[in-house]
């Protein structure tokens, strides 16, 4: 029998017949209806990544690394964690998307196609570190509310795409701008389409530095759709949240920027520290900018046994938003005494650092190594959980892993 | 004279009567589309949602969504699946407190509607099933798996 009468009827017959499954009777499944086996799908293949990341949340998807995953000095897109507030646009076509430049404070509402934004501006790579502001929220006591992130919602790509400045000068940036808003292609999920699920956005400053782009190129590669696809706002730094994937839009305003998630407890922390579990009126809470000084010791992997007289090699990344890492040490003593390990400087501002040491353990028995990296203007990371704030953020207390001499 | 009257009446009465037979369908279904229960809207051409159909329970866990099988089980289900996955759900622990301004959140922000009688029914599973547990400011590292280093 020929095997085309039966597959072809539909695009879904052709789909099943490229993975080798005749759908029977496919040209009879009502429009819009996905097959079973297509449902639910693989998020490992679907956004490349490495079977060994974790899977916080499958609607929306939200993935993080585990701690070695993050060895590389560049983070490739197996090992980059998602962060998602609402729904992965579907159907883009990068020949027809835009980015429109409005707002109270742009002299003039101007719409380029991508292909525009790439003849018309400079284009610029810079490595730039993007951590989830809620990267640790797991570790907070009480417990607060979302994506329990352990240590691996962070990530430093190499970004190309052209200045953020540079397209706001291009459209005009009026004297009264203080803020810009970014708008994005991503879906609300309880569906309603008037409803953005995220529209954050930086103070004029951080959009007219170098190093803010809106990229085009991950890695040297077109953005994965999980990263952004076609157009990625990057705010290095900055909560990863400020850096708008699937950007159609950038309002240039007049004020601080209101769209979703900029209020409430959203990307916020209390103004004056309080004490854990204390409920917070949305007038006395902040929004999140630089990130705070933090490391992650991405080798050895935690767990390592290892023979005693046997030196072990560490390393990893130390970061420290808008700021330099001066200094990170490690301790294997609980903190009892620390030991300068060995410091890159950064590939480019906003890119994070990397570290290395040579430990010496004196005798057999476990160990933690716990390290501690120390920002330009001082500032330490804590050993304990740092202040405690409803949503969770910010936590950069010191990466440990453990180890046994045997 | 007076069947033609009689007639008359029926024929007026069965008249007035249609009428309000009409009005009735008519007001009583505007009443009921005005006051008709908020419903997630259909998405043409998108994957279609979930169907969660197979009950098994393991150990006390619904394998399906990975919830916790207690009274109020359901109808958490039902209502706080459509939108997010339950993964949001069970990874995180709230007092009853914490879950109602959850709730509360999610109905003035995120298009939640109105529980009814199930708010109770699913703030008593949450509470009970998903409770904060003491962490301290600093937990143990708790390494279960070891490997040699050469």
């Amino acid at each position: 029998m020929d095997r085309r009468q039966f597959v072809g009827k539909s695009a879904l017959g052709v789909l099943a017949g490229t993975i080798g499954l005749d759908v029977v009777f496919s040209h009879k499944l009502p429009p819009g209806y996905v097959p079973l086996y297509l449902q639910d799908p693989d998020p490992y293949k679907l956004f490349k990544k490495d079977s060994e990341m974790v899977v916080l949340n499958d609607k929306p998807w939200n993935m993080e690394a585990q701690a070695h995953l993050l060895n590389d000095k560049i983070t490739p897109n197996k090992y980059m964690f998602i962060r998602n507030n609402g729904k992965i646009p579907e159907n883009i076509d990068a020949s027809t998307w835009t980015l429109t430049i409005d707002g109270e404070s742009a002299t003039n509402k101007k719409t380029y196609s991508l292909q525009e934004l790439k003849n018309k501006f400079k284009p610029y790579t810079y490595q730039l570190t993007l951590e989830c502001g809620g990267n640790g929220r797991s570790e907070f006591d009480p417990p607060a509310k979302g994506n329990q992130w352990t240590v691996g919602a962070v990530s430093c790509a190499n970004w190309t795409g052209v200045r953020l400045r540079d397209v706001l000068q291009d459209a005009g940036v009026q004297s009264d701008a203080v803020y810009i808003g970014y708008h994005a292609a991503d879906t609300h999920l309880s569906g309603d389409p008037n409803k953005e699920p995220i529209s954050r956005g930086v103070p004029l400053a951080k959009a007219m530095q170098d190093e803010t782009l809106l990229a085009f190129q991950m890695n040297g590669k077109d953005i994965p759709l999980a990263h952004g696809f076609p157009l990625r706002l990057v705010c290095g730094g900055w909560p990863a949240s400020a850096s708008g994937k699937w950007i159609n839009g950038i309002s240039i305003r007049n004020q601080v920027h209101d769209g979703a998630k900029m209020g409430g407890s959203s990307y916020r922390v209390p103004c004056e520290s309080v004490s854990p579990g204390t409920t917070v009126d949305d007038a006395n809470m902040c929004i999140i900018e630089s990130m705070p000084v933090k490391s992650l010791i991405t080798s050895p992997k935690s767990g390592a046994l290892i023979k005693e007289d046997q030196p072990l090699n560490i390393n990893g990344h130390a970061w420290a938003g808008e700021l330099q890492v001066a200094k990170v040490e490690y301790s294997i003593d609980f903190g009892s005494s620390w030991h300068v390990c060995h410091l890159e400087a950064a590939a480019n501002r906003l890119a994070w650092q990397h570290f290395d040491a040579q430990i010496d353990f004196p005798k057999k028995g476990y160990y933690e190594i716990w390290a501690k990296a120390t920002d330009q203007n001082g500032i330490s990371q804590p050993m304990v959980l740092p202040g405690w704030n409803p949503k969770g953020y910010l936590n950069n207390a010191c990466h440990r892993i453990a180890i046994k001499v045997v | 004279m007076k069947k033609g009257f009689d007639t008359s009446v029926r024929r007026l009465t069965l008249l007035l009567a249609s009428f309000l037979v009409l009005f009735i369908i008519l007001f009583g279904g505007l009443f009921h589309w005005a006051n008709r229960p908020p419903q997630p809207k259909p998405e043409p051409d998108e994957i279609l949602p979930e169907m969660v159909t197979d009950d098994t329970v393991e150990n006390g866990i619904h394998l399906a969504t990975g919830f916790v099988d207690d009274t109020g089980m359901k109808a958490t289900i039902q209502n706080c699946t459509n939108c997010h996955s339950a993964k949001l759900v069970t990874q995180n622990r709230m007092s009853r407190e914490g879950w109602e301004a959850t709730i509360r959140w999610m109905q003035e922000t995120q298009n939640l509607w109105d529980l009814g009688n199930n708010e109770e029914l699913i703030l008593t599973y949450l509470s009970k099933n998903y409770a904060p547990q003491a962490k301290g400011r600093r937990q143990n590292l708790n390494q279960t798996e070891w490997y040699s280093l050469k």
